[in-house]
This record gives structure tokens, C-alpha cells and sequence, in this order.
């Protein structure tokens, strides 16, 4: 019965990638459907712009139909076609949905198989930790339209999975008594959450600095710049990643002080500079860093916008390196 | 540029945001090494082994202190810069924040129209009475506020969010706790370790310990005075899911302790330190300790004990060491092997395939000759020195090793005498210490949690109402405006709400919006 539920994780959990990989797709053609009608639109209004936005377009020197739009215009700028959602698009954000969906009876089912939360070795956080960087992403299309995303996002869970469902799957096993705790229910998800808020802010940060290459020189043919027309300008995008990676952050101070208490717990000190402490510690660093940098003179803008990358790499590092290769005290990768 | 302007000067740099941001930056990077090699402070072991792979890189790495990474004079002192430069920023900000909670919100500006949120509203009525209505919505709201009046026009102003500079210096001051109760808390600490087999009572004195570290401001008499006796230690293995076959589930030390002559029940799990005397007693490890009687040719007992043996695999294949000083006509050393489910493998190695002691065997390579001793050096009772020393059995000596199961007795080569095999024992291995600052370092770790949250999330910002009479006296014109001090999106809808609920209070029917100006979010501190 028990290895039946475990099947049918795994299988759901692939149906999701399925699906995921449908909805990266149409997040993709309507990334390329966007570049195309910017090219059209631009051949067709370049000589009226020129004059209309003229005022806007001057102090950037530039030809190309309205660069920049003002602080919090958002995607207002560009060309008309681009407000109106595409159906690709929509068709990418009802594919992420059912995924999602599947993912999630999915790591239920994995769940009620070990009779325990499923985030308890490697394979289970990939499964849970992607499910929560999906779910953080829907949930904030709510309250902001970063559905342009779309490609980043199911791109990279897609990789997440990929990578986990080939090297870490373990089948079910009971937990070692290091393990057994409600701290480890708590510190990991915990964890897990502050690493989706650190996925999405990342990703919003990579394309800022892709925007502000593109900002700072307009007529270079650097990337598919007419594509990132239609986005939102690099202040608004640097806003967003803020308010998301502090999010992150918040979540990843609660991390670090509850994987002390349960450190505390089953080791009898809280902090002794274990690998994946140390780790912990850095990001939490990092990201210090990065919040920092947005209040420093000269910093705002691009650099923090690395610093920001760099915080995720950090965490995608910890994750995905430090648990398997390197030796501690946390030896819960299953592997 | 005198000594004192150049302290001046050299402060200041410590204290300036750049600095506080290189020094974090920094930080991050130099806890790096200590995750790549291993480090003395966790991973003793560890480093001798490096020592043994990379013979000529270990002296270097250990000259720079790479093998105690975050207790080196360099990682030290990029912190301890970090915290200087973090308490000569807070101070002064402390008191400027003293300051602005105890000041009025600032002056209407003059113009509000390129604030953010812009936005007017028309009204009749009353304008002190109009006023007044903002002012009392806007000091429900937790808005500061303070009434201005200049020729055209008579305005509140009001300001909100203090709580997020307090929040802000509440976290940057938790984190000098934190680091101060780290530092000299542990110094009145100890820690210390303690192998009990099953039946033998721990009495918590510095001469029971098998090993203690002390902090810097420990003295004896912080020990208090308890015993624990290990009455029974349980583990359990999972036999029914064949993917994790031996694997524990769980670990038990039931014990009994005894202070000020009570004595009580108690139980130490994995996860579930027990509290006794103002310590906790942490299970570290365990493992089995057969009981082993060696008599000599005479018939008398020269060794008799329960002898820890250390696991070296997750079935608990372990090895122990048995020293005989006296009662035999040589020195006596024996290095056991324990197979708690013996079995043997295609080259007739024996190993132990489950972790239970379900068919246990102990195997032993007798030793004679000097045991090293007497010459006052401590030696490990986990390990034997047989440089000096003849084998005996097993090896190459062409004799077999001698082999127990529990009740049998074998005899020792040359017709030393006999060995028995009496029966297996569990042990568990403790942790036992004391940190009396632990509590507070919570408690600062909460401190900087809540001051986060409060300084991230808390907006901070200044609202205008500001009443205009129109020309045509008809009535009067309402300005709103706000101006965001840090990161807040909200701003634009918090002033659109403040407007439209002041409206709806006034007693004449609601004007109408004339003008907004959404998108003017700019943060003033930028
Ligand atoms: C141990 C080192 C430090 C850490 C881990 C740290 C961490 C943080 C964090 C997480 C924040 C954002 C949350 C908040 O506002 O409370 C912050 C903000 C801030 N920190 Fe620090 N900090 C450190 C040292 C310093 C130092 C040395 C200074 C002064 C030079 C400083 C000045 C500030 C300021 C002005 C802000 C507000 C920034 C803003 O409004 O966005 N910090 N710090």
C-alpha cells in the first residue's frame, strides 16, 4: 500500500514536470511573440515616436520607441500590443497552475507514504522546496503582474526537479533520531520558503541588470532588447526584487535561529561552525549585504542587483553542493 | 591633519555605510575557507587526516590559521571591525532617532502636487471643523500630527512609522547583544564528555569526565553535585522496510539521577536533552561493551570489566582495547573486534550485517610485552601501542585469533590462563555541560527577529492634509500627499484611503476627485 502512495508520487511528480515543461513553452513563445511585435510596432511608429515621446526619449539620446518609463509606470510603457496578455501567456500561467497542482498531491502522497512531512532528505526538499518556489510565485502574481517570469521560473524548477528526480530520489525510509524533531518540520520549511522568496527575487534581480545594460546604452543590440521593452524598467524591477528578497531574508533569519535551537537540542550547542551553518551563515550574509547596499551610495542600482544574484547562487550552492560533497554534522541528503 | 583629526577621520570612515557593507561583504567571504577545510573545533579528526593526505600543504593552510578558521586573529578581527563600525553607527543614530520621536512632523511643504499619491478633494463646511476631521482620522491611524497655517492655506501634518527606525536599531543593537553574550558567556561555561556503560553511575565531578573543556572563567566549584546511573540503554532498529534495514529509530538512555540525595527517573533521547544541576546531558553516541574476565593460569581474576567498544560501521562493527597491567607473567594487551549479528563475508572476513546484538562473537589479538604505561604519558584506553609488544594470536602469527560468543571461556596462548566472555552490555556516551548565557542569546536572536520584521515591514511616512479655501467661496479644496521615507509601496493607496475616509466623515455629501498623481513613490533617503 505504502510503496503504491510512493508510486504514484513519483508519477504525479513527473506528469507535473510534463506540464511544466508545456507551460515553459508557451511562456517562451510568448517571449519571442512579444520581441516580434516590438520589432513590427517599432518599424511602424519609429518616425512618429520620435516626435511624441520625444521629450522622454532626449536626455537617453536614443531612437528606440520609448525606453525607460518614470518610476512605478510599471509595463505601461511600450507598445500598446504588449499590455493586452497574450494567449500564450495565459495558456503558460493555467499550464503552471495544473503543475502546481499535480506537484502538490504529489508530495502529499509522498508525505502520507513515510507518514511523516516529506521534506526530511534531499529528494523531498527538492520536491517540496520547488512546489513552495511554485506556489510563491502564483501567489504573488496576485498582487503583481511577474508573469514574465513564467519562462525563469518553470525553467529552473524544471532543472530543480530534473536534477533531483535523477540523483537524490531515494525511496522512503524512516528518519534517523537526529532527525526526529518538530524542529526539522519547522527549520526546513522554513528554509524551503525563504528559498523560493530568494528564486523569484534573483530572478527579477538577473533581469535588472539585463534592463540596465540596456538602459545605460539603448542602441546597442545587446540581448533581445526589444523584448525587454515590454518588461517593466529596471528602478520598478529593482523594487520588486527588494521587496521579495526580504521577504527571503526574514525567512532566512527565522532559519538560522531555529536550526540553532534544534542544533542546540540534538547537539548540545547551538552554533559550532558546522559546513552547512557556515553556509547558512554566509547567505544570511550576503543577503545583509545586499539590503545594505541599497541603502549605500554607489551601490544602489547594478551592484546590489549582483549581490542579490550572488545570495542565490550562494543558496543554490548550499543546497545542492555543500549538502552532498561536503562533510558535517548534517548528514540528512539521504544519499 | 592633527592625531585627533585623523582619529576623527578614521572613525568616521569605520562608521560610514561603505565600510559597514565592505566589512559584511568580507565576512561572508572569509567564513568560507573554514567550510572547505576541515576545522579543529568540529572536526578534530578531520584535520589530522589532512595532515596525513597533504603533507606539505597542511603546515602552510595551519600557519595561517586555516584549520581554525573562525577563531583566527583575521576572521576575528573583520568581525570584531564589523561590530565597532556597527556600534559607531547605531550611537549616533540612537540619538538622532531620540531626537525625531520627541519632534512634531516637519512643516507643510509648500507645494504637494509632486508628492506622492496627489491627490485633492472638494468640500463645504466648517474649515476648522474640516480640519480637525483629518487631524483626529489621521492620529487614529498612528500618525503624529500638527496643525500649520500660512496665508493661503491652513494644513496637518502628520508623520508615522517610528516604530521602524526603533525596529532597525533594536535589531543592529541584538546583534552586539548577541555577540557579547557569545563571547563571555561561554567563558563561564563547560562541556565535557562521559562514557557510561550500563549499571555504572556517573558522579559529575572534573576526575569522572573522559574528556572537558572548560570556558575561560570556569572554576570547579560550578560542577554541581549529581550523579547519573545508566540503567538501561534501548535502541531500535527498523527490520520491516527493506530500503533502510538497520537503520535506528530510535535511541533511549534510561536513567537514574540522584541530587541532594533525591532520586528520580529520567530519560535521554537524541533530541531531548535532560536537565539536571543546571546542566543538560545530551546522548552523543553509544554502543555495546562486553563484559570480558581474564584469569590467570592460578585461577585468579586479574581483569574483570565491561569495555566500551567503538563502532566503526553502521552495524556496529566496533573495536576495543583490553590492557592487563599486572597478574599475568608479562604485560597483557588485547585488541577486540565485536560483531553484535555476525556473519562472513566470500573471503572469510567476518562483518556484522544488523545492528542488534542477535548473534554477537568477539574476536581478540592477544599482545605481550609493555603496555607504555608506566612512564606517566596519558594514553588512550581506546588504543594500543604494540611497537613495543609481541602478537600473539591472529595476523601473521599463524595462530587464530581467539573467538567468543557470551558464555564461553577460551584459553590465552602459552598457557597465560583464560578469557570469558560474560556478556554484552550497551553504553551511551554523554554530553554533559552548562551555558548560562544560552538563555540570553535567545532572547537577543528574538530581539533582532522582531526588530526585522518591524524594520522592514513597518512604512514609514509623512501625510499633508492641506485646506485651501476656493476663491469663489464656495467652499474649499483639499490637498493629499504623502512622502515615503525608505521602501513603501503602499504609499500612493494609503493617501487615497486617507483621503476618501476624511471625506466620508465630513457632514456635507462627498466632493468629487479632481486631480491623482499616482507613480511620484520616490523614497527620500535614496
Ligand atoms: C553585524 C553587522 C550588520 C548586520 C548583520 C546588519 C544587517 C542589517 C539588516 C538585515 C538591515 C535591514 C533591516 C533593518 O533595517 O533593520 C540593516 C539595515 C541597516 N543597517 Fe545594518 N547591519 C550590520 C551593520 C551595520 C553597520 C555597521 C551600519 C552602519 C554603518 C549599519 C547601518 C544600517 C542602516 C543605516 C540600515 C537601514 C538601511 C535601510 O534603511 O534600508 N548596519 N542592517
Amino acid at each position: 500500500m505504502m510503496e503504491t502512495l510512493e508510486q504514484y508520487s513519483i508519477l504525479l511528480v513527473y506528469s507535473a514536470m510534463a506540464i511544466y515543461a508545456l507551460a515553459f513553452i508557451s511562456f517562451a513563445l510568448d517571449l519571442a511573440k512579444r520581441s516580434s511585435q516590438m520589432k513590427a510596432a517599432a518599424a511602424v511608429a519609429a518616425p512618429v515616436t520620435a516626435e511624441l515621446v520625444g521629450a522622454s526619449v532626449s536626455g537617453r539620446g536614443g531612437a528606440v520607441a520609448a525606453p525607460a518609463a518614470p518610476a512605478g509606470a510599471g509595463d505601461a510603457s511600450g507598445v500598446d500590443a504588449s499590455r493586452k496578455r497574450s494567449v500564450t501567456l495565459r495558456i503558460g500561467v493555467a499550464l503552471t497552475i495544473l503543475g502546481f497542482l499535480l506537484q502538490l498531491v504529489g508530495v502529499v502522497l509522498r508525505g502520507i507514504a513515510a507518514g511523516r512531512v516529506p521534506w526530511a532528505n534531499m529528494y523531498e526538499f527538492s520536491i517540496t522546496g520547488t512546489l513552495l518556489i511554485m506556489a510563491v510565485f502564483l501567489v504573488v502574481l496576485i498582487r503583481e503582474d511577474l508573469r514574465f517570469l513564467g519562462t525563469f521560473i518553470t525553467g529552473l524548477v524544471l532543472i530543480l526537479l530534473g536534477v533531483s528526480t535523477v540523483n537524490y530520489y531515494v525511496a522512503v525510509v524512516p528518519l534517523p533520531p537526529a532527525l526526529e524533531s518538530a524542529w526539522l518540520v519547522i527549520h526546513v520549511f522554513v528554509a524551503s520558503l525563504g528559498t523560493a522568496f530568494f528564486a523569484l527575487g534573483g530572478a527579477l534581480s538577473g533581469i535588472q541588470l539585463l534592463q540596465n545594460r540596456r538602459e545605460a546604452s539603448p542602441k546597442s543590440r545587446f540581448l533581445n532588447f526589444r523584448l525587454l521593452d515590454t518588461l517593466p524598467d529596471s528602478v520598478r524591477l529593482e523594487n520588486l526584487a527588494y521587496r521579495i528578497n526580504i521577504v527571503g531574508f526574514v525567512f532566512w533569519t527565522f532559519t538560522l535561529i531555529a536550526g540553532a535551537v534544534w542544533a542546540e537540542r540534538a547537539w548540545g550547542r547551538y552554533w559550532g561552525w558546522d559546513t552547512k551553518e557556515v553556509w547558512t551563515f554566509i547567505i544570511w550574509v550576503i543577503y545583509a549585504g545586499y539590503i545594505h547596499a541599497r541603502a549605500t551610495k554607489g551601490w544602489r542600482g547594478s551592484r546590489s542587483a549582483w549581490l542579490a544574484l550572488i545570495g542565490f547562487a550562494a543558496v543554490l550552492f548550499n543546497f545542492g553542493v555543500v549538502n552532498v560533497f561536503f562533510k558535517g554534522l548534517h548528514a540528512y541528503s539521504g544519499l | 591633519m592633527g592625531v585627533v583629526g585623523w582619529l576623527r577621520w578614521f572613525w568616521r570612515q569605520l562608521s560610514s555605510m561603505r565600510t559597514a557593507l565592505f566589512l559584511l561583504l568580507l565576512l561572508a567571504l572569509a567564513a568560507v575557507p573554514g567550510s572547505l577545510v576541515p576545522q579543529r573545533s568540529s572536526d578534530p579528526n578531520g584535520v589530522t587526516q589532512y595532515f596525513v593526505d597533504n603533507p606539505t600543504l597542511a603546515p602552510i593552510l595551519d600557519s595561517v590559521q586555516m584549520f581554525s578558521v573562525y577563531s583566527s586573529v583575521w576572521f576575528s578581527s573583520i568581525y570584531l571591525l564589523l561590530f565597532i563600525s556597527l556600534v559607531g553607527c547605531v550611537i549616533p543614530r540612537t540619538k538622532h532617532h531620540f531626537d525625531a520621536l520627541r519632534s512634531a512632523p516637519p512643516k507643510t511643504p509648500a507645494r504637494l502636487e509632486r508628492l506622492g499619491g496627489f491627490t485633492t478633494r472638494q468640500a463645504e463646511g466648517d474649515s476648522s471643523a474640516i480640519l480637525e476631521s483629518a487631524r483626529t482620522i489621521l492620529k487614529k491611524s498612528g500618525y503624529r500630527v500638527r496643525l500649520f497655517q500660512d496665508a493661503r492655506s491652513t494644513s496637518v501634518s502628520a508623520e508615522r512609522g517610528y516604530a521602524r527606525e526603533t525596529g532597525n536599531l533594536v535589531f543592529h543593537t541584538a546583534l552586539v547583544g548577541i555577540l557579547v553574550t557569545v563571547g563571555i558567556g561561554g567563558g563561564f561555561g563547560y562541556a565535557g564528555q562521559r562514557v557510561v556503560v550500563e549499571g555504572q553511575t556517573f558522579v559529575n565531578t572534573l576526575l569522572a569526565f573522559d574528556s572537558f573543556n572548560p570556558g575561560r572563567f570556569f572554576s570547579d566549584d560550578t560542577l554541581a553535585p549529581f550523579t547519573l546511573r545508566l540503567d538501561k540503554f534501548d535502541a531500535t532498529y527498523e527490520t520491516k522496510n527493506l530500503n533502510a534495514f538497520g537503520q535506528p529509530i530510535d535511541y533511549s538512555a534510561h536513567v537514574t539521577t540522584a541530587e541532594d540525595g533525591k532520586e528520580s527517573d529520567g530519560e535521554v533521547k537524541v533530541n531531548s536533552p535532560l536537565k539536571i544541576g543546571g546542566s543538560d546531558v545530551y546522548l552523543l553516541g553509544n554502543g555495546y561493551a562486553p563484559t570480558l574476565t581474564v584469569k590467570n593460569a592460578q585461577g585468579d581474576v586479574v581483569f574483570t570489566d565491561s569495555v566500551p567498544f567503538l563502532p566503526q560501521d553502521a552495524n556496529l562493527t566496533s573495536l576495543g582495547v583490553i590492557k592487563i597491567t599486572d597478574g599475568l607473567p608479562e604485560q597483557v594487551g588485547m585488541i577486540g573486534f565485536f560483531y553484535p549479528t555476525q556473519d562472513v563475508g566470500s573471503n572469510g572476513a567476518y562483518f556484522s550485517s544488523f545492528p542488534e546484538a542477535e548473534y554477537p562473537v568477539v574476536t581478540l589479538n592477544v599482545y605481550e610485552g609493555d603496555l607504555g604505561l608506566d612512564k606517566g604519558v596519558p594514553t588512550s584506553v581506546y588504543s594500543l601501542a604494540t611497537d613495543k609488544m609481541t602478537q600473539l594470536t591472529g595476523g601473521k602469527t599463524g595462530i587464530d585469533s581467539i573467538e567468543l560468543k557470551p558464555g564461553e571461556t577460551a584459553e590465552l596462548p602459552n598457557g597465560m590462563g583464560t578469557v570469558t566472555l560474560d556478556g554484552i552490555k550497551r553504553f551511551a556516551s554523554f554530553d554533559i555541560h552548562r551555558d548560562p548565557t544560552q538563555a540570553w542569546v535567545l532572547v537577543f536572536a528574538i530581539l533582532v527577529l522582531g526588530g526585522l520584521l518591524t524594520s522592514l515591514f513597518i512604512p514609514r511616512r509623512r501625510v499633508w492634509v492641506k485646506l485651501i479655501e476656493n476663491a469663489d467661496g464656495t467652499g474649499v479644496t483639499l490637498e493629499y500627499a504623502g512622502l515615503a521615507r525608505g521602501d513603501d509601496p503602499r504609499l500612493d493607496d494609503a493617501v487615497a484611503e486617507i483621503a476618501d475616509k476624511h471625506i466620508k466623515s465630513l457632514p456635507t455629501p462627498a466632493g468629487k476627485t479632481t486631480t491623482t498623481n499616482p507613480g511620484a513613490n520616490t523614497p527620500d533617503d535614496a
